[in-house]
């Protein structure tokens, strides 16, 4: 029974990196062709399915099509570059961390220290609630209502990065609050009642003695939000306007990866395909770089 | 209520899969025409017809992958690809791509082939650009910078749409030419997501233009520019002129029907138009019949149907040769 119960576990425990690895793999196997057609430059080019003209050596190996649309066309090839999408997915993400992320602490001391336990109590139903929200309903209700007013404000166009950034920033509000609140909540009374009695006002009870005791909980939280603003595709396709373009300032609309994704995986074959998947490959690496640092340089950081 | 309606079209747009006799999938923009015939062919024959918008390019990897009875695709496959996928491809109704745009107190907008070309590479940047006043006088045009809506997403309104601007330029056609999707010139554009997005976008954006196809412009009260076509006429999108269009069309059945229609000869023809067609495995000789059988019955019974969404049923003379081939084929 015991050795049963231990294989069990550990088989459950090795499904998620059997998972991960899988993931990897299908990736790196899938982009292998665009890897090899553009190497590292793809990092750095921004431009997304251009036209170039063939070198005459490829132009002789061409056959044209008899059935070919433009018959008199010059055979030309397609080049992929993904800094645009790039840029795009870690603009957005900041923009919605820098937006978040005060307020989510300002919603976790609230709700802990400050409220009174039956408004604590709706409040955090209410935030609850939020986090539970589908992104598409996000998304609608972002391009429909929310856009037009960040234009008025702002100026630039109703969809920019500036509006996927903060949509953005409100779904990742929730987790980052509620995590932080439960893991403010673990400190021990003792602490804080020692704090008080020497003197201390509620201001530097929450400075000095709960934010450094919950600061593992809290950077927990960064790193939950931060993977899921760097995966959120369905709000950030309707509000980020969904152009492969360097975005010139915070209200000009650009691209992010899982949007390019989302956007062009049913209509892409061949070439087109492989770099949609050397981007995917990317972001991969993009979070699980992020994900690595918050974990290992942080919180070990944090521990000491 | 409109807003209500778009709710309810986004969230919707994935459908139920229920058991179905004959199973679809693929292009969106005939989506609603299909949609219409499913119901009444459903019930006159109590036959249940299964078609989920995808997009062209999925439904095509699925009938491939024969996950599917019959694929619609808004870019046709030429003989060579379909002999090599093993398909057979008729046409199954004609729609039309609109110029929108949202400019207050400027009705029929003229735009020229020139303008349009212009505006689609990025070349016109605000709204009293010569080649929109030279066509539009007396027309208030703004100095204010004009905002191109395309598609964000792969799609074959697109595909129709390029195909055009490939018609009509030289330079389009040297550097984009006709595709599903592409990276759009200029710096002044922004693209929406679906049919419902540009939509949303020309709406709530003053001063933009963008294509988008006739049904969702007109449930969207958007306006839409007056064109020039092939013979210099300026034509308003309406149903008839896009008659005119699809009379025109020249689809032969000895290559599979393999033609793209926009920019059509003819003095009425609308020009940015476009035929969407199904393909079938050539291998299913049962399922062929009955999916032919649907086409059969909407293509006789259902056209008023088509023509109340804003599309246009093929000409009998169209259908004959559909069915023409259809029986040379052994699938009817």
């Amino acid at each position: 029974m015991e050795k049963i119960f231990k294989n069990m576990s550990l088989f459950s425990a090795s499904i998620v990196l059997i998972i991960l690895i899988g993931i990897f793999v299908t990736l790196f196997i899938s982009s292998k062709q665009a890897m090899e057609e553009f190497g590292l430059s793809f990092v750095a080019n921004p431009a997304w399915q251009t036209e170039v003209a063939l070198n005459p050596k490829e132009a002789k190996n061409v056959v044209v099509d008899e059935y070919s649309l433009f018959p008199d066309e010059e055979p030309t090839k397609t080049i992929y570059g993904g800094l645009v999408p790039i840029v795009g997915t870690i603009l957005s993400t900041l923009i919605a961390l820098a937006f978040a992320l005060p307020i989510a602490m300002g919603i976790a001391v609230f709700l802990a220290e400050i409220a009174p336990k039956n408004i604590s109590h709706v409040v955090g139903i209410a935030i609850e609630l939020l986090a539970a929200i589908p992104s598409i309903i996000f998304g609608m209700w972002g391009l429909f209502y929310f856009a037009p007013i960040i234009q008025k404000i702002v100026g630039g166009y109703q969809v920019s990065l500036l509006t996927a950034g903060l949509v953005l920033g409100i779904m990742i509000l929730p987790f980052m609050a509620a995590i932080t609140r439960d893991s403010m909540k673990t400190t021990p009374d003792i602490l804080k009642e020692s704090a008080y009695a020497l003197g201390a006002t509620k201001f530097e009870v929450i400075k000095d003695v709960i934010f450094p005791y919950s600061k593992v909980g809290i950077i927990g939280s960064i790193i939950l939000a931060l993977g899921r603003a760097l995966g959120e595709t369905m709000a950030v396709a309707f509000l980020i306007g969904s152009v492969f373009e360097l975005p010139k300032a915070i209200n000009s609309p650009t691209i992010s990866i899982p949007v390019a994704l989302a956007n062009n995986f049913g209509e892409a074959t061949g070439l087109g395909a492989s770099s949609l998947f050397y981007l995917a490959f990317l972001l991969f690496l993009i979070s699980f770089i992020v994900i690595s640092i918050a974990k290992f340089y942080f919180l070990k950081k944090v521990k000491k | 209520m409109k807003k209500v309606l778009l709710f309810t079209a986004l969230a919707l747009s994935t459908t139920f899969a229920t058991a179905a006799d004959i199973k679809g999938s693929g292009a969106s923009f005939p989506y609603s025409v299909y949609q219409s015939w499913i119901k009444a062919y459903h019930s006159a024959t109590q036959t249940q017809v299964d078609y989920v918008k995808k997009g062209s390019s999925s439904g095509i990897k699925d009938i491939k992958a024969r996950a599917v009875d019959f694929a619609g695709s808004d870019a046709p496959l030429n003989p060579n690809q379909l002999e090599k996928a093993k398909l057979y491809q008729f046409p199954a109704v004609v729609g039309a791509v609109v110029i929108s745009y949202n400019l207050p107190n400027a009705k029929d907008l003229k735009v020229s082939r020139e303008a349009l070309a212009q505006i689609a590479l990025g070349n016109v940047k605000y709204w009293d650009n010569e080649l929109i006043k030279k066509t539009n006088p007396g027309v208030n045009l703004p100095h204010e910078k004009l905002t191109f809506v395309h598609r964000a997403d792969g799609s074959g309104t697109t595909f129709n749409f390029t195909y055009y601007l490939s018609k009509i330029s030289k330079d389009w056609r040297k550097n984009f030419g006709a595709k599903k999707s592409l990276n759009w010139p200029g710096d002044h554009h922004i693209g929406g997501k679906t049919n419902t997005g540009v939509a949303a976008l020309v709406k709530q954006t003053p001063y933009s233009i963008g294509y988008i196809d006739y049904a969702d412009a007109k449930n969207n009260d958007l306006h839409m520019a007056v064109v020039e076509n092939k013979e210099g006429k300026y034509i308003k999108p309406e149903l008839k002129a896009f008659q005119a269009a699809a009379a025109k069309a020249d689809l032969d059945p000895k290559k599979d029907f393999f033609s793209v229609i926009a920019d059509p000869a003819g003095e009425n023809a609308y020009p940015i138009v476009a035929a969407t067609f199904i393909l079938l495995p050539k291998e299913k000789a049962q399922t062929n019949k009955e999916v032919t059988a649907f086409y059969n019955y909407s293509f006789k019974n259902s056209a008023k149907l088509a023509t109340e969404l804003g599309f246009v049923p093929l000409p009998d003379s169209l259908t004959d040769k559909i069915r023409k081939y259809w029986s040379e084929k052994g699938v009817m």
